[in-house]
């Protein structure tokens, strides 16, 4: 190392502040400056790829440990008390001692500080310390090195399933065409796999990639958390520039997927990536309760002044009364007496220090110990437990647990939160007649049985393909191959299931037993047209087609796959691998093939072991199946490869879909399961096999892609054989009719007229039962037209301006005249438990809204099937295009409704109303001026269902409702979209299921289904709030029954300030003798047994609004405490009066009195005594005894002037103690006590009829909740969700879509405002 | 398998603790269930009231107070701050026999040995004998740490000045001649403060130790002088000291002077006339208080308490009482658990 002047140190980290700060960052290769020191390095001043979350150092910790407790205000108040004491006019006994409490609580807040650090900082080691792979030039290859040694400028290699440690500029992949395909989860939550482009023609990279090829300067923009922006350009030597944008970036976090390896240009590292700056890390939630309580501490604390100033007073009075000098008024070292105002204005300040304690100093720390514990009760509930993902409940926010008991609004996201996210197909329409698909119908019902008994029953009850039937290569089927066919599909099922956590995959959705009249049709068909060879495709084969083609799913290969290990644990034994290879070796001619991806799964393979029981279980030959079940388990598919043999199932069981949306997937899944298998895709072609086992490769010539607007997407490729142009378009059923021309094989059905008359009766079909519909459309499109329009969309697509419009335009221009095909229903199932969750939250007072990026008639049907919305409820319906129409609309529907519920005679039969709202509509309604009546309509609906709404207006909506109604607020979601709204309530939830973790990294609670929401808030939020709401209240009670004693002492000793009990023994008391009892109960006290509060939601009412903890139960409890406090000092006062008792064998009883009123006061406050609060309870006296009876044993000279020696040991000697003792605590306590036992007898609350009933024996309180279910009208028979069928009377009373996008801005919206006023009063009428 | 330790690695434990259905008893307070409670606790403190009630009724209590601020009192003499060793006279009588053993105290109100700073005042060091002590007090003895000559004062202190110097002599009249009662001065104070906490420094003769220190300002003697009749009881073990220095709680209280327990008089007092010759020595004027002198004999609850077997009689009968109402209420608010 050379030295460097000072000042060039300064100068090059002046450089380095600028080359950060700006705007475009100049960024080349590391490797010709490899192994120069640091201040050669070209790009030394970004920083390098270690990161550090730790908010400590192991040197600083003490100081800024403090300084951060120091933000907290009452710690501040209690130095400040601390320090106070070391003033010497306020005549503080030991000043010393009185910092220890504050110490004490500050080194326990220290310490869980520390530990959490820790954690942070064990976790940042593990990840700087991953390993990963950089180009070195002196090795000549990639070397292992970690990610901590990434710097930027660095190539970095990544593999298959790898993940990547910095933000990269793609280079080279092992793909030929340079794609690279990442999976960004761990980012956005988006499961689906994304293509990364490589920047070409900056490296050699032929043969081999060589990065010291890389010559050219790489100019990117300063790093930003956008992650779904980014720009840079290249600029190699001779001037040329290549743009890149974030189709060229792998970010850190991300898993490459689907490509053996990648290599990257490292541009941002470290802290400065962009998932590193989207980490904001935990935000501090501060619960309602705890808003609420600081207000009562500042009551305590003006309570305090005021005592204070009474003393001050009163010791002002009692020395203006002394009519002389007495000899117990003590002068200072010059002899003179202070004057009365001076002594008193001190004595201010004595009090204060006095009763200090009055301000519950452990309240703070008390407090997040009883949420600890509550966190560690949630988070062990079994309940909560997910067995698929072997996933508990994850308490993120710490500090907000009590919140869970006051929820009042429920906002949810709809896919993936009410619904699993996974698309089932279920029934299709073809050419106008419906294939109900019942047998799939009847699997999916068993699907839902338990997973044990899952797989046999689905193969018993799959019915025999009729003949050696769909069995597409029928022409030389035999037994065998039937067989083949079978041990194939349960082996993908198998192996489904084995990759259960990855999206799409389950056998719910891959899995589609075909229809058994569709299949003799299409085989039918398929002969057919192969006998005669006709140009013209049977519009069976050709809606098969569509589903296959038109679409943006990618295939992925098996080796590929994300795999976990397997949840489906049987039969690990049952076979040996390496057995099985020498028979193999015999047996199959792809032995070598087999081998060579055997060698390329290091891990024994699952797949493997599971297909040959299976086999050895049902068929013979075993030797001859288990090589072939081998094979089909293992062998790598190769999508260009010709057909295996006429085996192409087998083949094409390897095959991975991964789509961006969960419904595309579903329909290429259907499509498979009837022989037309999506086998490839590339940009410029589509490879399908046939049933027949012939794979077509299909030329696209463009992908008119999705859009909002059109609401469709088409996909025009070449026929193979027929040479045509073909256009398969998809879309929503209004999106597609408008735009039919005439059917589609006119000439080979009688009744054509009716085919789109049909299809949409079979679509209103559909979307009654709550199924997503698509219709299916072809159009052949003439070479002439073809080749103008093809100029057309390559002008529009080379236009600098307006360039969406203009393709949107050419895209409408070619989606005209389509002949329809069919329509499809698929399912986006309900999760379990969904509707019976959501009525018990009803019932538990809380408004649950359904906020939905999805079209008001699919959330509608949803909000049906999960009992969101019942028959006989009242729904408005509201959308409107402009802000006028919506301030009418708003009105009127405000006026109805409160004329509806004032309404008398509709006391009883008053359906609840429900307003269903479009995003459009929902944008004007939140805008300032129509918030309020929005909100005002929204308070009386049950139920708000908002459509089509954006990210961003769901955190909106959330935020309007909970400013606006000062209400709790509940956020639920599992996706990137749901995040804004998460973080904008006072509690989100995520969902970690299908959608990977951004939910769940920004909720505060994260649970694997909907329904464990149930237990969450009824059963945990119940508790964890009345546990907190009475330790708090206890607390603040606690302190200030025991302070009080040395208030009214003060009455008797001139207000100076004496205490009369030890002054270690009262910080004991604080701190040991009855610290324990109220944090147990924090934790532990159990009010209501959860299957009481299950039972009954209604009990959850009781924490809402102000709940437990109020201004009345503070003052009821503070006025108990004052008239304990004069009990417990004025009973031993008479008692003693006129006795030659000393101040300390005074205090002694007073001590004890307290610990026993304070303890049996939180026992009668205790619902339910266990093991621990025994032992805790009974711990604390033996502690106080054990405890004060050695201290004062031991202490003969110490602490002046209280010198405790053997005061309680004689005052135990003393029977007149004893009978003090009771009598107080029995006066103290007695009207709490009364008042609880009248309470609770004349007019008990719910609650506590609740624990009556909770304390019946369980069958008995079943048989009681069920009663009163029944009575109340409760329809809880029907729980199932899909069993109840959604109701076919509602009718969407408007379009609210614009039929075309250019009518949008004009339609007028009276029309609207009609129908819903109609709508409306339908209900009364019935 | 190594799978299955991964499937179940999150798996909450499912125990009674953790899954929170520990076995609890859950008592219901209504009622119908806290009658028999009431009605014990009520029948218990009635008990233990009629007991306090009758002992304390036994006891018999006798105050004479002699501060002398009224002119017909034998002592007004002796209140005028002026006059020193003034002796007064209290002739008093007994009607019946006043049983023993008798207790003789002296009584002072409006005194606030409670008062902070006087609490403060005294070195625990000094009074625990330790000679490092006696040269230089603890700063909180402070205005009495050391005298204008700068002496240190032994024993130093606030506590220790103020002790309270009346003396007392009690006279039987038999037949018109004095008998003076035998008056037993040990024992007095606290076993602990006489053996533990109090000790001389182990220097003889006493008066060694206290070489180089001055008196209390308002001690007519020094510290080893105190009991001029018995050696033993000199210095910081002085039972009356000691008993001074075990500041009362409140500021009405008495202090323990003397036991009667010897001779004629171990029995009690009989009745007849006494006289009580009182050393009138301490100010009261200052604090407007007052000097009394109580005779009381004892129980085993200690002095006449007749506060708290009432109070026990009257909580008694609240709870009978209230176990009554419960009553009613039960019967009309029962709660309805067979519905």
């Amino acid at each position: 190392m050379t030295w460097r002047s000072p000042l060039a140190l300064l100068r090059d980290a002046l450089r380095g502040q600028r080359a950060r700060e700006k705007e475009l960052r100049n960024l080349v290769s590391n490797l010709p400056y490899e192994g120069l020191e640091k201040g050669k390095q070209p790009n030394r001043h970004f920083p390098g790829n270690a990161i550090k979350t730790t908010k400590y150092t192991l040197l600083l910790f003490i100081p800024m440990n403090l300084f951060e407790q120091f933000h907290r205000l009452a710690n501040i108040y209690f130095v400040g008390l601390a320090i106070l004491n070391f003033v010497p006019v306020v005549n503080a006994f030991q000043p010393e001692v009185a910092l220890i409490p504050i110490c004490i609580i500050m080194a326990l807040t220290a310490l869980k500080d520390a530990w959490e650090d820790f954690r942070r900082y064990q976790s940042d080691r593990k990840l700087n310390n991953t390993p990963c792979l950089i180009y070195s030039r002196k090795e000549k290859q990639f070397m292992e090195r970690r990610w901590k040694d990434v710097r930027v400028g660095d190539f970095v290699k990544v593999f298959c399933n790898e993940i990547v440690p910095a933000d990269l500029l793609l280079l080279h992949t092992s793909d030929p065409n340079g794609v690279c395909h990442i999976e960004t989860a761990n980012l956005d939550g988006e499961t689906n796999l994304k293509q990364r482009r490589a920047m070409s023609g900056l490296c050699i990279s032929d043969p081999e990639f060589k990065p010291e090829s890389f010559d050219s300067l790489v100019v990117c923009e300063r790093p930003n958390n956008n992650l779904n922006h980014f720009k840079c350009y290249a600029e190699k030597p001779d001037k040329e520039k290549v743009g890149a944008g974030i189709e060229s970036l792998l970010l850190r976090g991300c898993t490459v997927r689907n490509t053996d390896t990648a290599v990257g240009f490292v541009v941002y590292a470290g802290h400065e990536t962009k998932s590193m700056l989207n980490n904001n890390g935990p935000r501090y939630k501060r619960s309602k309760l705890e808003r609420k309580l600081n207000i009562d501490v500042i009551f305590c604390v003006i309570l305090l002044f005021a005592m204070c100033l009474v003393g001050s007073l009163g010791h002002f009075v009692w020395l203006q009364k002394q009519p002389g000098v007495p000899p117990y008024l003590v002068a200072d070292s010059n002899g003179h007496l202070d004057s009365p105002g001076l002594s008193a204005f001190y004595m201010f300040f004595t009090m204060i220090i006095l009763l200090q304690v009055l301000i519950p100093i452990s309240l703070y720390v008390s407090i997040e110990l009883v949420k600890i514990g509550q966190i560690f009760f949630i988070a062990n509930d079994i309940d909560l437990y997910d067995e698929e993902t072997d996933s508990r409940v994850q308490c993120k926010a710490l500090n907000i647990t009590e919140d869970l008991g006051q929820i009042e609004y429920i906002f949810s996201d709809k896919t993936g939160t009410l619904t699993e996210n996974k698309m089932v197909f279920r029934r299709c329409s073809i050419m106008g007649t419906e294939y109900a698909h019942k047998e799939n119908a009847v699997r999916l019902a068993v699907l839902e049985e338990p997973e044990e008994s899952e797989e046999d029953v689905i193969f018993n009850q799959q019915p025999r393909p009729p003949k050696t039937g769909w069995s597409l290569d029928s022409e030389d089927a035999n037994p065998e191959e039937t067989q083949h066919h079978h041990c194939s599909r349960r082996k993908s099922k198998v192996a489904g299931n084995a990759q259960s956590d990855v999206a799409f995959s389950s056998p719910l959705e891959t899995e589609v037993i075909p229809d058994r009249k569709l299949l003799q049709q299409i085989s039918r068909a398929e002969s057919s047209s192969g006998r005669s060879g006709s140009r013209e495709m049977d519009p069976y084969l050709e809606f098969f087609l569509a589903l296959a083609i038109c679409n943006t799913v990618v295939v992925s290969m098996a080796t590929a796959q994300r795999r976990r290990m397997s949840v489906f644990s049987r039969s690990h034994q049952a076979s040996n691998p390496p057995d099985t290879l020498p028979n193999l070796a015999k047996m199959s001619g792809s032995l070598r093939r087999f081998i060579t991806s055997w060698q390329r799964k290091p891990k024994r393979n699952r797949i493997f072991s599971e297909d040959s029981v299976i086999e050895e279980d049902h068929f013979n030959p075993p030797v001859k199946t288990e090589g072939s079940g081998a094979i089909s388990g293992l062998q790598t598919c190769s999508l260009h490869a010709p057909s295996q043999d006429g085996k192409p199932a087998t083949t094409s069981d390897n095959l991975s879909y991964e789509a961006e949306s969960p419904d595309e997937a579903a329909l290429v899944y259907a499509a498979k399961a009837y022989g037309f298998t999506l086998m490839g895709r590339t940009p410029n072609s589509v490879t399908v096999s046939l049933p027949s086992g012939k794979e077509l490769v299909f030329e696209v010539l463009d992908t008119l892609a999705f859009d909002s607007v059109r609401k469709r997407m088409s996909i025009l490729v070449r026929h193979p054989i027929t040479k045509e142009y073909v256009l398969y378009s998809k879309g929503a059923d209004y999106a597609i009719m408008e735009l039919l021309g005439t059917p589609y094989a006119e000439h080979l059905c009688g009744k054509q007229k009716s085919i789109a008359a049909d299809t949409q009766r079979h679509l209103d079909c559909y979307a009654r039962e709550g199924l997503r519909t698509l219709c299916f459309t072809k159009k052949v499109v003439s070479e002439k037209e073809y080749e103008s329009w093809s100029v057309n969309r390559q002008r529009a697509l080379a236009a600098m301006e307006n360039r969406e419009e203009l393709t949107m335009d050419t895209a409408v221009q070619l989606e005209t005249n389509l002949s329809l095909l069919g329509a499809t229903g698929i399912e986006d199932r309900l999760q379990e438990g969904v509707p019976d969750t959501i009525v018990a939250l009803r019932e538990a007072g809380i408004q649950v809204w359904v906020l939905t990026g999805d079209k008001p008639e699919t959330a509608v049907n949803i909000g049906y099937a999960c009992r969101l919305l019942e028959e006989e409820d009242l729904v408005i319906n509201m959308s409107c295009k402009n802000t006028l129409a919506c301030t009418s609309i708003l009105d009127c529907a405000l006026e109805e409704v409160r004329r509806y519920s004032n309404d008398p005679r509709n006391v009883d039969t008053t359906p609840d109303i429900s307003l269903v709202i479009d995003g459009r509509t929902l944008t004007m309604a939140l805008s300032s001026d129509l918030q309020e009546r929005f909100v005002d309509l929204a308070k009386h609906c049950r139920t708000v269902l908002c459509c089509r709404v954006t990210p961003l207006q769901k955190s909106r909506v959330v935020k309007v409702v909970r400013e606006k109604l000062k209400v709790m607020t509940l956020a639920i979601g599992d996706g990137a979209n749901d995040v804004n709204m998460i973080q904008a309530a006072d509690i989100g939830i995520g969902i970690s299921g299908q959608e990977g973790m951004q939910a769940v990294m920004a909720s505060d609670f994260a649970i694997s289904h909907f329904k464990h929401l149930k237990k969450l808030l009824l059963v945990h939020g119940h508790w964890c709030y009345t546990r907190l709401a009475n330790m708090i209240i206890y607390f603040f009670y606690k302190n200030v029954a025991y302070v009080n004693l040395l208030f009214w002492y003060q009455f008797f000793c001139g207000f100076s300030g004496t205490a009369m009990i030890d002054y270690w023994l009262m910080i004991f008391f604080n701190l040991f003798f009855t610290s324990v009892p109220p944090i147990m109960f924090g934790i532990m006290d159990k009010d209501i047994s959860a299957e009481m509060l299950l039972g009954v939601p209604e009990l959850y009412r009781m924490g809402q609004g102000a709940g437990e903890y109020n201004f009345k139960t503070f003052w009821i409890s503070m006025l108990d405490a004052f008239y304990q406090s004069l009990v417990c000092f004025f009973i031993p006062y008479i008692a003693y009066r006129d006795s030659d008792i000393d101040v300390f064998t005074f205090g002694t009883p007073l001590n004890t009195i307290s610990l026993f009123t304070i303890l049996l006061h939180l026992s009668i406050e205790i619902k339910a005594w266990t093991v621990v609060h025994w032992v805790i309870i009974l711990g604390s006296v033996a502690i106080f005894f054990i405890v004060t009876l050695a201290y004062s044993g031991t202490c003969i000279t110490c602490n002046p002037p209280s010198n405790p020696y053997w005061i309680l040991q004689t005052q135990m000697a003393d029977p007149m103690f004893y009978l003090i003792c009771v009598i107080t605590t029995v006066v103290a306590l007695l009207p709490r006590y009364i008042f609880h036992v009248l309470r609770n007898s004349i007019a008990p609350s719910p609650l506590v009829q609740a624990r009556h009933l909770d304390k019946l024996d369980p069958s008995t309180r079943n048989q009681w909740i069920k009663e009163w279910r029944s009575f109340r009208g409760g329809g809880q028979g029907k729980r199932s969700g899909l069993s109840t069928p959604p109701s076919p009377t509602l009718e969407m009373p408007v379009e609210i879509l614009p039929q075309s996008p250019t009518a949008s801005d004009i339609t007028g919206d009276e029309f609207t405002l009609n129908v819903i006023t109609e709508n409306y009063q339908r209900p009364l009428h019935t | 398998m190594v799978k299955q330790e991964q499937e179940i690695a999150s798996r909450p434990d499912n125990t009674a603790f953790t899954q929170q259905r520990l076995p609890a008893w859950q008592p219901m307070l209504s009622a119908g269930i806290v009658i028999p409670g009431f009605v014990l606790i009520g029948l218990a403190f009635i008990g233990i009231g009629v007991a306090l009630f009758v002992t304390s009724q036994s006891i018999t209590v006798m105050e004479l107070d002699y501060t002398g601020v009224e002119r017909t009192s034998p002592c007004f003499r002796c209140s005028d701050p002026n006059v020193k060793n003034c002796v007064c006279q209290l002739d008093f009588s007994i009607a019946s026999l006043f049983k023993g053993p008798v207790f003789f105290y002296y009584g002072l109100t409006n005194y606030f040995q409670n008062y902070r700073r006087y609490g403060v005042s005294k070195d625990d060091d000094q009074l625990s004998g330790d000679l490092d002590s006696f040269t230089s007090p603890s700063d909180t003895c402070s205005p009495y740490e050391y005298d204008s000559n700068n002496k240190p004062i032994v024993p130093c202190g606030s506590v220790a000045n103020s002790m309270f110097n009346d003396t007392f002599k009690l006279y039987q009249i038999v037949n018109g001649t004095k008998k003076q009662v035998p008056f037993d001065g040990k024992g007095i104070a606290w076993w602990t403060d006489y053996n533990v906490k109090y000790r001389n420094p182990s220097v003889t003769p006493l008066r060694d130790a206290f070489n180089g220190t001055v008196k209390p300002l308002f001690w007519p003697r020094p510290a080893y002088e105190l009991d001029p009749s018995d050696p033993a009881n000199n210095g910081f073990i002085n039972q009356d000291f000691l008993v001074w220095m075990r500041r009362a709680a409140l500021p009405d209280f008495r202090k323990l002077y003397r036991r009667i327990t010897e001779g004629d008089y171990a029995q009690g007092l009989p009745a007849g006339n006494y006289s009580l010759e009182i050393a009138y020595n301490y100010p009261v004027l200052s604090f407007d208080g007052r000097k009394k002198v109580v005779l009381s004999n004892v129980s085993w609850m200690g002095g006449k308490n007749e506060f708290l077997g009432i109070a026990y009689l009257v909580i008694g009968s609240l709870c009978i009482v209230m176990s009554i109402i419960m009553l009613i209420v039960y019967a009309k608010f029962k709660f309805p658990e067979e519905e």
